[in-house]
């Protein structure tokens, strides 16, 4: 007798559940074709109208679908961390003919982003590609790849690519698993394995004044356990200024620009970004992976410095001169 | 032919005698000594490791990987050889089932001791992003550990009831509580057919739900552009590696088990040899996908390609590499395909060698491809260049290890390790059926 009671309950549970599931369902889909069927009722008009679509296609739009919008006046306001500047592109030209390892930017980057690490942002390789070919040194940092694979694996949204370019780094939202840096081909991230104690190194820093770290200045704070990298300087381009590495560089190896105004400066001169690429074989990087960087490469041919010149300073085991305590 | 009195007796949960008692009492000092470990890492950081930002990732990844691979025995022994209708599955498939669960619960543990900010986990929900693999884990684990529980639960229960009435004078309070969680089990026909029917699902959900956490297991490495992981072969790799290193467990846990409990009777040869059958296969099938991951890329191999073969082969991997590869592969795949080798105590080296390989496989699969990134490393200090564990990452790996047994050992005290009930139904069809075997 009980037995037959918990079976009936049972059924009628399990039938209940079932049509609920059912209705709901059921309810979404009817609701969604009301909507679809009154959104037809209302194109009864037959005006055409000829637009214009940014990309200079005319197109025909029905005379009723066509809205008048307010234009949008709270501009400023808008801006926001993760979206970026709007309608700019950020890009970078490294010329490697010019590059002798003299490491001003280096330590420009270092000392602008209170770098306490073993391991700076900025790093100046010493390349040779076989042996026959020539040795070169090539300065790299982040290359903001515009197809970023930091930012596909990670997890919690830390790491993010801006319409301006950029990809940087929310540190008050990483988890610090270092999927990111495992996925990067160029090995431009480095983590916070210890307590960055930057106000100890760089006694001009007052660390309350800066309470949180924001992804538009990268190191200002560092945080422990987390992830840092080159973050492009969007703190100097808000002064209108370079980048450290740009303006410290004495050679002017570095040039700094947008990519929709077609232009790129090293401080001294200013040139169109697509005939420089043009007329000295602009490259990119492991292109070959995909990843899109934002950071072009000029072959270093035609050199005006001497490869051994930059040997003095190379440094095998370092890139963040500790002070002396 | 046994009588239920002489089942359970043989069969009831046990106290520990003094061996017990030592090994359970070593097993919580280890723990300690870890969690010690970690309040220190938790303090100062990550820096108490050896990992830097070349070798980002190490022992911790690597001995989480191994026991996510372990945990896949429950899906195969279990759910494989149900399905299969194997019925010399009766005896081991609660060890099985034990050792998954405490497998997957510790790959869950472990996963996190490896955050640099673990007090951020609630990230990992509040901004989830469905497209990083790590998300896909924390989907999948979680749902692997509930699979896992239940597939170990609902065929308990009958036993649960059989222990509530065995107990009833001997301790009152065990008795109470084996009552409590036998959820009113009187074995009528309703109640089976629901119990059978449960079992059926999960046994059916918990093969692909398994598939896939080993394969987004490989997927977490996969990836990424690194060479030596960016391979389309990592998944179904991962998947036979995982086969091997869960039989391999099963294999020595049962042999433990066996002698100190005395299960003779039970846990025959028979089923040493059949054990030994699952695991060559399994081998054999890694051995294939072995070949594909490092054989055959050495024909094509790109500059970077072949410094990483050329570092496992004769380089800097070299000994572990051919240590992990002969001692966890080879030399069983040797060993069990004879008759003579699949007998207990063979069986029982032969697992030890497959675990302890297939735990140092893991580690050379994490560490070595971490250090032979694109660009050259250049710009950081010399030890940067090489990577081995830090004390604190021995004793916190060592710990978790130690958890996992102890999660072994406290079931393994309370439940019945082979199915009572079920042992005794099968005899009864055995009888009717004039079955000879067993």
């Amino acid at each position: 007798m009980e037995n037959k009671n918990n079976n009936t309950r049972r059924k009628f549970l399990d039938k209940g559940l079932k049509l609920g599931f059912v209705s709901i369902i059921g309810g979404f889909g009817l609701s969604k074709l009301i909507s679809k069927s009154s959104a037809q009722s209302k194109s009864s008009t037959s005006e055409k109208i000829e637009l214009m679509t940014t990309d200079g296609t005319l197109i025909q739009v029905d005379s009723s679908e066509v809205v008048e919008i307010e234009h949008s006046t709270n501009h400023e306001k808008k801006y926001n961390v993760r979206e970026g500047m709007p309608n700019r592109k950020f890009v970078m030209v490294v010329d490697l003919a010019k590059c002798k390892n003299a490491l001003a930017c280096q330590s420009a980057c270092n000392k602008g982003h209170y770098i306490t690490g073993d391991n700076a942002w900025l790093k100046v390789y010493k390349m040779q590609e076989s042996k026959e070919t020539s040795p070169y040194w090539m300065p790299t940092q982040c290359q903001h790849c515009d197809q970023p694979a930091c930012v596909t694996v990670c997890p919690v949204d830390a790491t993010f690519k801006r319409r301006d370019g950029l990809v940087l780094i929310d540190n008050e939202r990483c988890i610090g698993c270092r999927f990111c840096m495992a996925a990067c081909p160029y090995s431009s991230r480095v983590f916070n394995w210890d307590d960055p104690k930057q106000e100890e190194v760089y006694t001009n820093l007052d660390m309350n004044d800066h309470p949180v770290s924001t992804p538009e200045f990268g190191g200002l704070p560092s945080v422990k356990g987390t992830v840092d990298k080159c973050d492009f300087c969007p703190h100097q381009i808000e002064k209108d200024e370079l980048p450290f590495c740009v303006s410290a560089c004495p050679n002017g190896v570095f040039y700094f620009g947008d990519k929709y105004e077609d232009t790129v400066t090293n401080g001294d001169e200013t040139l169109r970004l697509s005939k420089l690429l043009e007329d000295k074989a602009g490259y990119r990087l492991m292109e070959s992976l995909g990843t899109e960087p934002s950071v072009y490469y000029l072959p270093p041919t035609d050199r005006l410095v001497d490869f051994k010149d930059g040997l003095d300073k190379f440094t095998e085991f370092q890139s963040v001169e500790k002070p002396k305590l | 032919m046994k009588n239920l009195d002489t089942l359970l007796k043989d069969l009831a949960p046990r106290k520990f005698k003094k061996l017990g008692v030592l090994w359970t009492a070593s097993l919580i000092l280890i723990i300690i000594i870890g969690v010690a470990a970690y309040i220190d890492q938790l303090i100062k950081g990550q820096v108490v490791t050896n990992m830097r930002d070349y070798s980002l990732w190490g022992i911790y990844i690597s001995n989480f990987v191994f026991f996510v691979a372990t945990s896949f025995v429950g899906s195969v022994t279990v759910a494989i050889l149900r399905l299969t209708k194997n019925t010399w599955r009766t005896p081991l498939v609660r060890i099985a089932e034990i050792i998954s669960l405490a497998a997957i619960v510790m790959a869950g543990i472990t996963i996190m001791i490896d955050m640099a900010r673990p007090d951020r986990l609630l990230n990992l929900f509040i901004h989830a992003r469905l497209q990083s693999p790590i998300t896909w884990d924390v989907i999948i684990i979680p749902t692997y550990i509930v699979l896992s529980f239940l597939l170990l639960y609902f065929p308990v229960i009958p036993d649960l009831a059989l222990l509530k009435k065995h107990f009833k004078k001997e301790s009152p309070f065990l008795s109470k509580w084996y009552g409590k969680l036998s959820l009113n089990w009187k074995g009528s026909k309703a109640q089976k057919i629901i119990q059978e029917k449960s079992i059926k699902i999960i046994a059916l959900m918990i093969i692909p739900v398994g598939l896939i956490l080993q394969t987004i297991d490989a997927w977490l490495f996969s990836t990424t552009y690194r060479v030596g992981w960016n391979s389309t072969n990592m998944g179904a790799y991962f998947i036979s590696g995982a086969f091997v290193a869960g039989i391999g467990a099963l294999v020595v846990v049962v042999y433990v088990l066996r002698k100190v409990y005395k299960l003779e009777d039970y846990i025959t040869p028979f089923h040493f040899d059949k054990m030994g059958k699952l695991l060559v296969l399994g081998c054999l099938t890694y051995l294939y996908f072995n070949i594909n991951e490092y054989l055959i890329p050495a024909f094509t191999a790109s500059v970077e390609e072949e410094i990483h073969l050329n570092s496992l082969f004769k380089g800097h991997y070299a000994p572990l590499f051919w240590a992990v590869t002969i001692g966890g592969l080879i030399i069983p795949i040797l060993v069990l395909l004879f008759k003579k080798g699949r007998k207990p105590r063979s069986m029982f080296i032969i697992g030890i060698l497959v675990v302890i390989g297939s735990w140092w496989k893991r580690y050379v699969i994490v560490t070595s491809t971490l250090l032979h990134p694109f660009l050259p490393i250049q710009g950081v200090p010399e030890s940067w260049r090489h990577y081995f564990p830090s004390v604190h990452e021995w004793l916190i790996t060592i710990a978790t290890l130690a958890m996992a047994l102890l999660i072994i050992t406290v079931l393994v005290r309370y439940l019945p390790i082979i199915p009572i009930q079920r042992t005794m139904d099968e005899q009864k069809l055995f009888k009717n059926n004039k079955n000879p075997e067993l």
